[in-house]
């Protein structure tokens, strides 16, 4: 078992391309927040990253900043702050769902798991937002891709791949991202006591309507109840959750024509921009299932007509608790008391919905080794997979086996 | 001169056996061999090259596009697909062996889904026809490349499409949700759908803007946008376009991102108004167009912003749109800058780099040296706000020595817009125009693992080949890899 801390992208190469020869396959590791995501790997050597930090390139007007993988995402997000600027895909925080808080968040990791929050319905995931980077492949060559200006076409878009192959296919070494203005203002609309169904009717309306909605949520009467919040943890009752940004006159005009659109189907209420804030951050973090422990947690991704089907099947099959995000596309879900973390009834109730993805984001390590992770994926898909990893890493010795056996 | 890779005379010799075989998968009219019907397909928007097809098909179904792929593949025969033909990249130009893969007889829109906020299509309706079949309950599609009247999305997939409100709004692939595919190999994939998140690797992000290399597309979910209440344009004229350019920087640090922003220089500016009389001013070197949108207190806040940092940064010209009528009149001008070169220069040729915003006066300044060296006009317009350029370099196809000459101009442009930062191409794509700059850009690794991605989806190279890549290489060799084995375990490395 052996440690490399390499400094510079030539001595991650040099240790790639010896990896690769010996066949001695590495787990990547940046600040290892989301070292508990996918499935546990069987691997000797770590490949720390962490030396490779620090922003390069920042000019707030140009919309595009450059940084060593590695760097703090909490410096990132600090050095943007400084120019009223942020990552608009709001990069979620699972450390304390995942019980990592002593590590830090790399901007790295968070394309490399394409983690997005409430603004994906919006702003899109980490993924539109990728773009360009430097990186070893599994051959322990350096190579680039992408850009670093907002609007390129040249060449296939590898940083699509690289965000959300969690590290099987590159180690980034050095990336560039899309940065955006931070919105002035903020303001939740709170509607009370709907369910799940009409609840995500009603954030449908609101996403349809011409008032440019930026989080849409739904937390039934259990879940709001732990809203640190306490205008939605005093609701007593289900609080669906609508966010408008913007210019104050702007949010001012949109608040008051939702409030209109959605009296009808129940009470309402309006958090101001702190509340919001921190709803928002409950909301992407899952910060309502990090007690207790002992719950498997999953994130759905399923078409959002479709959450409230999904949520009441998987509630008849297994020990679980839900709640919504994306207009109802993304359904949390905490499952309590089942041998497989509730994976069978989980596949099963987003199969006969549609499909979409299912990841079980917090289990134990057992569990994580038995069962399925990662949404499998069907015959041809598989194939294209496994040959698209062969032609990055063919000896698989990044991060083998994290999302899927064999890649 | 353009060189595309050999025609393979086995497969010439065999085009009447490889024609029959097309007509059984393919019956009637699908399967076309005479010159004459041919001769429709030679080329696509960059119409300075030309190429006949040895046949083309118009498959109706997917499975036919399947056993079509399957037949090229096992009988080692190339395919070109094209959607509706407006690549300005050369991206459809056909191949003298090779079987042009026609798309346009998938012209469907399957399903309009409003409460998820998408639509099912088939890849060979046009981009405006998405818009056309949702906006009478107020949605569009949002990417508005400016051929959208006529190109397909499906060939907006392959060339990742953008427009003038794609850095509010996003290009093509930030605005797909899904797509069924067909591999070389005839087999059927199916990438995303109606749900956010995917599985596996994010395969739809790198078929988005693959130029069709990598598969054939024969359906796509796209994400449909409600549209917006309100939109005024502003119109601000500079007596620099170093002005303008800090105009347009200032704009966005103070954290507005327009709906539109786009910059017009002098003889764009002449050639525009000389053609539809938008009433543009003609005594500025820098014209802009802002657009904000929004509902009307948003609009109208921000419209107050721009022109107070249109002033401290010396616009002697700014009006803004005070009905519909009048934005569509500012914008007129903009979109027919183009035809409206067409009109004073007998060829045109438009050029499509992306720079850092921060270097277009050190751009315009060395493009109007080289100008002058060439001895070729040259007008622009700018994607103001995410810094893609279109160049377009007047020139007379029928003066001898006149397009190789545009030609060089165009590329050193193209090499200036990659020295300064940027990139060779911001939304037309590489295909055969910008093919050989490739290695201005990327280094011999870069492009291997491009490659290599390639073999990934179409081992025997057979899909599009000639396109992208300046150098054409096997699979098996890309694949080899080199081991060194016994190695020195790296002594001057930390370890812990």
């Amino acid at each position: 078992m052996a440690v490399f801390r390499p400094a510079d992208a030539r001595q991650v190469g040099e240790i790639i391309a010896w990896a690769a020869g010996e066949e001695q396959p590495l787990e990547l590791l940046g600040g290892g927040s989301k070292r508990g995501i996918g499935r546990p790997m069987q691997v000797e050597h770590v490949l720390d990253l962490s030396a490779l930090s620090g922003i390069g390139d920042y000019e707030p007007a140009e919309l595009v900043l450059t940084a060593a993988a590695a760097t703090p995402l909490a410096e990132i997000e600090a050095a943007l702050a400084a120019s009223r600027q942020v990552l608009s895909f709001e990069p979620t925080d699972w450390r304390a769902l995942l019980g990592s808080e002593a590590s830090a968040q790399t901007i790295g990791g968070v394309l490399s798991c394409n983690l997005a929050g409430p603004r994906r319905i919006r702003s899109g995931a980490a993924r539109d937002h990728f773009l360009g980077f430097q990186g070893v492949n599994g051959r322990g060559e350096i190579y680039k891709s992408g850009g670093r200006v907002v609007k390129n076409v040249t060449g296939y878009d590898l940083c699509k791949l690289i965000a959300g192959a969690y590290g099987t296919l590159c180690v980034l070494t050095e990336i560039s991202i899309k940065v955006l203005p931070k919105a002035e203002t903020s303001r939740s609309l709170l509607v009370l006591g709907l369910d799940d169904a009409a609840a995500v009717r009603a954030l449908a309306e609101a996403l349809n309507s011409p008032h440019e909605v930026s989080g849409a949520a739904h937390l039934p009467a259990a879940v709001a109840r732990r809203s640190a919040v306490a205008a939605v943890a005093g609701a007593g009752a289900a609080v669906t959750a609508l966010r408008i940004e913007g210019p104050e006159p702007s949010t001012a005009y949109r608040v008051e024509n939702l409030v209109n659109l959605l009296s009808g189907a129940g009470p309402t209420d309006i958090l101001d921009e702190a509340g919001s804030e921190m709803l928002w951050r409950e909301v992407r973090d899952a910060g309502f299932f990090v007690e207790p422990r002992e719950r498997a947690v999953w994130r759905l991704s399923v078409t959002p007509s479709s959450g409230p089907a999904v949520a009441a099947d998987l509630a008849a099959r297994a020990e679980a608790e839900s709640y919504f995000d994306w207009g109802g596309g993304l359904v949390w879900v905490a499952i309590s008391d089942s041998p497989d973390a509730g994976a069978a009834a989980v596949r099963m109730a987003v199969a006969t919905h549609g499909g979409g993805h299912a990841l079980l984001l917090r289990a134990p390590e057992s569990l994580r080794a038995a069962v399925d992770v990662f949404e499998p994926l069907a015959g041809p898909l598989a194939a294209l997979s496994a040959r698209v990893k062969e032609s990055f890493d063919p000896r698989r010795v990044l991060n083998p086996g994290r999302m899927y056996a064999g890649i | 001169m353009l060189t595309m890779p050999p025609a393979d005379p086995m497969v010439l010799s065999r085009r009447e056996e490889i024609i029959a075989a097309l007509r059984q998968i393919v019956p009637g009219e699908g399967v076309i061999t005479t010159e004459a019907e041919r001769r429709a397909y030679e080329s696509d928007g960059l119409t300075a090259y030309r190429q006949l097809p040895m046949i083309v098909v118009l498959p109706s179904t997917t499975e036919q596009v399947s056993q079509i792929l399957r037949y090229c593949q096992t009988n080692n025969v190339k395919v070109v697909p094209r959607g509706a033909g407006t690549s300005l990249s050369g991206g459809a130009l056909p191949l003298e062996d090779g079987v042009l893969l026609g798309l346009g007889k998938f012209n469907r829109i399957l399903e309009i889904d409003l409460p998820n906020r998408c639509a099912v299509v088939q890849p060979g309706v046009t981009n405006l026809g998405i818009t056309n079949a949702v906006q009478h309950v107020g949605f569009y599609y949002a990417p508005d490349p400016s051929s959208q009247i006529a190109c397909s999305i499906g060939g907006n997939i392959a060339e990742n499409s953008g427009g003038v409100h794609c850095l509010k709004y996003g290009l093509t692939t930030n605005n797909v949700l899904g797509i069924e595919m067909v591999l070389m190999n005839g087999e059927i994939v199916r990438l995303g759908g109606k749900a956010m998140d995917a599985p596996g690797y994010d395969l739809l992000g790198v078929m988005t803007g693959s130029e069709g290399l990598l598969g054939v597309v024969t359906e796509v979910t796209v994400r449909l946008l409600r549209k917006t209440p309100t939109a005024r344009a502003i119109l601000l004229g500079f007596p620099s376009s170093e002005q303008g350019g800090k105009c347009v920087a200032d704009i966005i640090a103070s954290g507005i991102i327009p709906g539109g922003m786009e910059m017009m220089d002098r003889p764009a500016i002449h050639a525009a108004e000389a053609f539809v009389h938008a009433g543009y001013p003609l005594d500025v070197e820098a014209l802009l167009i802002v657009e904000l949108d929004g509902c009307a207190p948003e609009v109208d806040h921000l419209i107050a912003v721009v022109e107070r940092i249109a002033g401290e940064n010396g616009a002697v010209t700014s009006r803004v749109s005070r009905n519909e009528a009048e934005r569509e009149l500012f914008w007129a001008g903009r979109k027919a800058a183009f035809p409206a070169v067409g009109r004073i220069s007998p060829d045109y040729y438009c050029m499509d780099g992306t720079i850092p915003r921060r270097a277009l006066p050190t751009v315009l300044a060395r493009m109007r040296e080289l100008s002058e060296s060439y001895g070729l006009g040259v007008a622009n317009v700018f994607h103001a706000g995410d810094g893609n350029l279109h160049p377009l370099i007047m020139y007379d196809a029928n003066k001898p020595g006149e397009l190789e000459r545009t030609e060089a101009f165009g590329a050193d442009i193209l090499r200036l817009c990659v020295e300064v930062g940027g990139v060779l191409t911001g939304e037309h794509g590489v295909g055969v125009e910008k093919r050989d700059l490739m290695d201005t850009m990327f280094n011999e690794i870069d492009l291997a693992q491009q490659q290599r991605l390639k073999c990934a989806f179409d081992p025997g190279g057979l899909l599009n080949p000639g396109k992208v890549f300046p150098q054409l290489h096997r699979c098996a060799e890309l694949g080899r890899v080199h081991v060194h084995r016994g190695q020195m375990r790296f002594p001057d490395l930390p370890r812990f």
